[in-house]
Formats: structure tokens, sequence, C-alpha cells
């Protein structure tokens, strides 16, 4: 069971079991091996692991270099080191050269709690989402990994996967299936749909409950892969419940407000709340805190869910 | 090395210079300072030493080569066409619309281009990644990479030494073409690279420096670089920018991008008309 896993042992896991059968799979670790907790796939597979140093340019190129050369690279970072230090080389050695490389970047947005501003990704969906042809994707919790890595191996491409590294509020078990390229549907509703990844789902959860309470008919769906993007889900959203609010743990700009509202404005424009940083830079602190300051939880949700219903 | 062996290679070497000032000049402009300063090692790599054939391309046992400085592809299109990689008539098509020659190297579109390569100071990351993956599956291909010394000013070129030299990478050459010229001016005036042999050795990778114009220096460098094990290579190549054609290397560091006249060219090729 991975019910009690933190997600960052899933991850590990996954790998040493798919290795097992697929001697494509390699790491690369620019010193957060520690940290990620891939020394297990080392000890299993030394062979196949690397430790660059605190070095994420050259991380991505040798990455690169390895899947030229028909290997899958899995290389890791917290979120902004993995985004934004090695922007260049991610968008030209992998993306633009069409190399099979999963880049890893955990602690996503205000998860990095402690670490504080300069280790906030805010941004990181955005700044791959900006990469053409980039599949980028946010699994929810354990069960939710476990099924997707499969499928994220199996898909040949550039991709950027947004990971939790600690224990992630338990929203399926392992019963549950997942399409990497479909949204799941939670609940549906008439009145509304709250759309939201990550850590934002289980709150998006729970705002559903609070609006049943109040009388409102809210549905729910997670947008895990947020690029690209399940449009017909979203579209589906739009033309039952009328209203969508979007809820990330990611900047506003050019995040998963911005992916969903590029399909309702085109498809079947409908009123629009957002539930997400308001383009700001993260802040030392702990969840609790982070949460009020950035006005991230259950409650801020079922008050733009109430704004987006008296738009319609 | 043999008389008649040098004197393929140099005439290989010339008729490379031609096809790139030609490339170049029917477009009109381009990198064509930087391109002339690394045809003799070209030449070696690709008539000599490397193991590659347009035959097959992909074959997974080939060795592999690496243009990090990518605004010198119209010099390695050149080999490649003359190779039989795709047809000689390509080159008129550097830059045109739709065409397989773009200004820096693109795997993606031309065949024999091992990495796609242009924003400088990330080709020779991944060479590394080429070399690791040949000592994971126990091939016994080499890699080569090569790199501008104004490319070296790059920081990840130097996260990417340190990482080669303490993998001991005894499947990797790496080449810096130390033509001392970049956009803005002398690379010395600008950001100095030297002295690059003490940085380099002081990276614990195995050091020459040659004349990169000699053919001869530059085959004995590369095998006693194929030849030593347990360390990765680095062959420093002290060259001029533009050499081979003088109305290029007289224009200094002005050449790293020029105009070149329809006359220019076919007066250096011994072309009259098409």
């Amino acid at each position: 069971m991975t019910d009690n896993m933190e997600m960052r042992e899933v991850y590990c896991q996954s790998l040493i079991e798919e290795a097992k059968h697929n001697d494509k799979i390699v790491v690369v670790e620019a010193d957060l091996m520690n940290c990620i907790k891939t020394g297990p796939f080392k000890k299993a597979y030394p062979d196949r692991f690397f430790n660059v140093g605190i070095a994420e340019a050259n991380m991505v190129g040798v990455s690169a270099g390895l899947a030229t050369c028909g290997k899958i690279p899995f290389c890791s970072s917290f979120g902004t080191f993995a985004t934004r230090r090695c922007y260049d080389q991610v968008f030209i050695s992998v993306a633009y050269s069409k190399q099979n490389v999963k880049i890893v970047g955990t602690d996503p947005g205000i998860c990095a709690e402690i670490n504080g501003g300069t280790h906030m990704p805010l941004e990181d969906m955005g700044l791959m989402r900006n990469i053409p042809h980039m599949l980028c994707v946010e699994p929810t919790d354990s069960a939710m990994l476990k099924a997707l890595m499969p499928q994220i191996i199996a898909y040949e491409g550039a991709t950027y996967i947004r990971l939790q590294r600690k224990k992630a509020e338990t929203v399926y078990d392992e019963k549950d299936t997942f399409d990497l390229f479909k949204a799941k549907t939670i609940s549906k509703g008439k009145d509304a749909t709250i759309i939201a990844s990550g850590i934002m789902v289980s709150k998006a959860i729970e705002a559903s409950k609070t609006l049943k309470d109040m009388g409102y008919d809210v549905g729910v769906i997670n947008t895990f892969t947020w690029k690209p993007i399940d449009e017909q889900a979203i579209i589906d959203c739009a033309k039952n419940s009328g209203a969508i609010v979007v809820a990330e743990n990611h900047n506003i700009r050019n995040g998963l407000y911005s992916a969903v509202a590029e399909v309702v404005v085109a498809n079947c424009p409908v009123p629009m709340e957002s539930v997400a940083v308001m383009d700001e830079f993260g802040e030392v602190g702990k969840m609790p805190y982070l949460s009020e300051r950035f006005r991230l939880r259950a409650c801020d949700i079922v008050e733009k869910t109430l704004k987006a219903i008296k738009r319609k | 090395m043999e008389k008649e062996k040098l004197e393929f290679l140099q005439s290989k070497a010339l008729d490379v210079r031609k096809l790139t000032v030609e490339m170049i000049g029917r477009l009109g402009v381009g990198h064509i300072g930087g391109a002339l300063s690394i045809i003799d090692l070209l030449s070696v790599l690709y008539y000599d030493i490397a193991n590659v054939t347009p035959k097959d391309p992909k074959n997974p046992d080939r060795d592999r080569i690496v243009l990090s400085k990518g605004h010198a592809g119209p010099a390695l299109y050149s080999v490649l066409a003359d190779k039989g990689y795709f047809p000689i008539e390509e080159i008129k098509t550097l830059n045109q619309p739709h065409t397989n020659l773009p200004s820096h190297c693109d795997m993606n579109k031309t065949v024999g281009i091992d990495m796609t390569a242009g924003s400088l100071g990330q080709g020779l990351s991944c060479a590394i990644g080429m070399a690791l993956a040949g000592k994971i599956d126990k091939k016994d291909y080499k890699v080569y990479c090569i790199l501008g010394d104004g490319e070296s000013q790059e920081g990840q070129v130097w996260e990417a030494l340190m990482y080669a030299g303490n993998m001991r990478l005894d499947n990797l050459v790496i080449f810096i073409d130390n033509n001392g010229m970049q956009i803005d001016g002398m690379t010395s005036d600008i950001n100095g690279i030297e002295p690059l042999e003490e940085k380099s050795k002081a990276f614990n990778l195995h050091t020459q420096r040659i004349n990169g114009h000699d053919i001869e220096a530059i085959e004995d460098a590369i095998h006693c670089a194929n030849n030593t094990k347990d360390k990765c290579s680095l062959i420093i190549l002290d060259t001029i920018k533009g050499y081979g054609v003088d109305w290029v290397s007289s224009k200094g560091f002005g050449c790293h991008s020029m105009a070149v006249s329809e006359e220019q060219w076919r007066e250096f090729c011994g072309k009259e008309k098409d």
C-alpha cells in the first residue's frame, strides 16, 4: 500500500520496479539525492546512477546526452532549480532537441515551507508549460503517482513532473485508475466546477462539501496534467455547470488558471475565478501560515466559488 | 604520417573550405571565421579517425561528434555533404525556408548531426551524457566535443569540465578551438580564458596543446588522447579565425559573421558560373 508512504518513496520505488524490466532508466542527481531519496536506486543500479554535484545546467545537459543514446533519464532538483535555474538547458538541450528526459521538480509552491522565497517554485509549471510540446504533470498523491509512473516512463518526450516530496493528503487509493492525458472527475455539479491540482485537490473537495451544506451543487475535477490539458473535460464542466473556479498552488500568471482560461475562452466562455498566488514571491513559513498568507485555503475556494456563481 | 595520407587530408580540408565559403557566399553572410578555424580538425576526424559512415548515420556503435560551437555548422555541413550524408546540392539551401541546414546545428534536421547546439556552453554536458551511456552499455565508441574559446566563458562549460575530469571519461575527447576572438573583440581583451593548459590540468584532464591547423599534429594528439586510459582528454587547438581565406582572416574578430560577395566566393572556389 502507498497510503502512508511519502511521495519521494513511491517515486524511487517505482523507478526501481520499472528498471527491473527497463534497462534504459537512469537517474541523474545534482546533490539532492538525500532529499529526494533516490539512494535506493543508486544501491540497486549503481551503473545507472549519476550525481553531478551542485550543477543543474550540467545535470540537464548530461541527461539530454544520455537520452540521445536511448536512455530514459530522470533528473531532479527542487522545483526552482530544476526549472528556472537551468531553463535554457531544458529548452534547448532537452525540448528543442526532442530528447526524452524526465525532469522532476520537488517542493511545489508553498510546500517549500521554511526554505522560503528562494526555494518556493510558484512559476515552475508556467515556465515548463511555455516550452513547446513539454508534458507537464502534477501527481496528487502517492496512489496516483504510483499509477502514473509507468505511463510517464512509457511516454516518449520531454516531461516535467511537479512532485511533493513528503506525504501528500490522501485523495485516491490503489484501486483508482488514471489516464495521464485525462482529467479525473471527483464529482459533478450544476452550479459551478472547481478545477484543481496538487495540494489544492483535497481543499477543493472540502470546499465543495461546505458549499453543499450551503445549498450549492458544485463539482470538482482534478487536472493533474496541465499540458496537454484535457480540453474536453474543461468544456464539459463549463457547459454543464456554467461557472469555473481554478485552484492551484502556483502563481496565477501562466499557471493552471491560464491553461483552463485558454480552453474556456475559445470554446465556452463562462465566469471564472482563481485561487492562486497573486503575482507574489514566496516567503518562509509553515503550511497553515502560508495557506492563509497566499489565500490558498478551502474557505478561499468557497468564497471564490460563490463569487463565480453570482456572476452567472 | 604517410605523405599520401597527409596530402589526402590536406586536399580534403581545402575542399571543405571551398564548400564552406561557397555555402556562406551563396547566402551572402554567415559565421565564416569560426567555421574556417575548425576545418582542419573536422577533416582529420571525419576523413580518418572517427568511426562514422553516411551508410548508417544512427548506428548505436558509431563515434559521436558534438559541435558545441553550433554557429560553425556550415563547416560541418560541408564535411557531411562531401561525405555523402546528403546531396551536395543542399548546401545551396543554407538558411532558406524549409532547409535542413540552419545557421546552428540541429540534430533533428540534418542527417549526421549528433547534437543540437547554438545556445553556447551546452554541448559538452551532452557529450558527457553520451560518454556515460557508452560506459553503461560497455560500448567502445568515442565521443568528440568541439568547443570555442569564447564559448568557454559560459559557466556550464566549467561545470562539465569538472565532471568530465572527476568521472575520468577516457572515451571523451574535448577540443577547444582557441582562435582568440569572439564577437566583441579579442577573447583576451574581453574575459580571457588563459592559461588554458593549467586550467585543464587542474581539472584533472589529460591536456595537449597544438597548432590547430597542423594536420599531423591533430592526428597525433587525437591518437594520444584515445590511448590515454582512465582520464578524459582536452586538446587545445591554437587556431586562426578565418584560416585559409585571406580576405576573411584579415578582418580579425570582424570575421565572426561577415558579408561575402559573389565575386569573393567564386574566385576562392574557382567557380565562374553555376
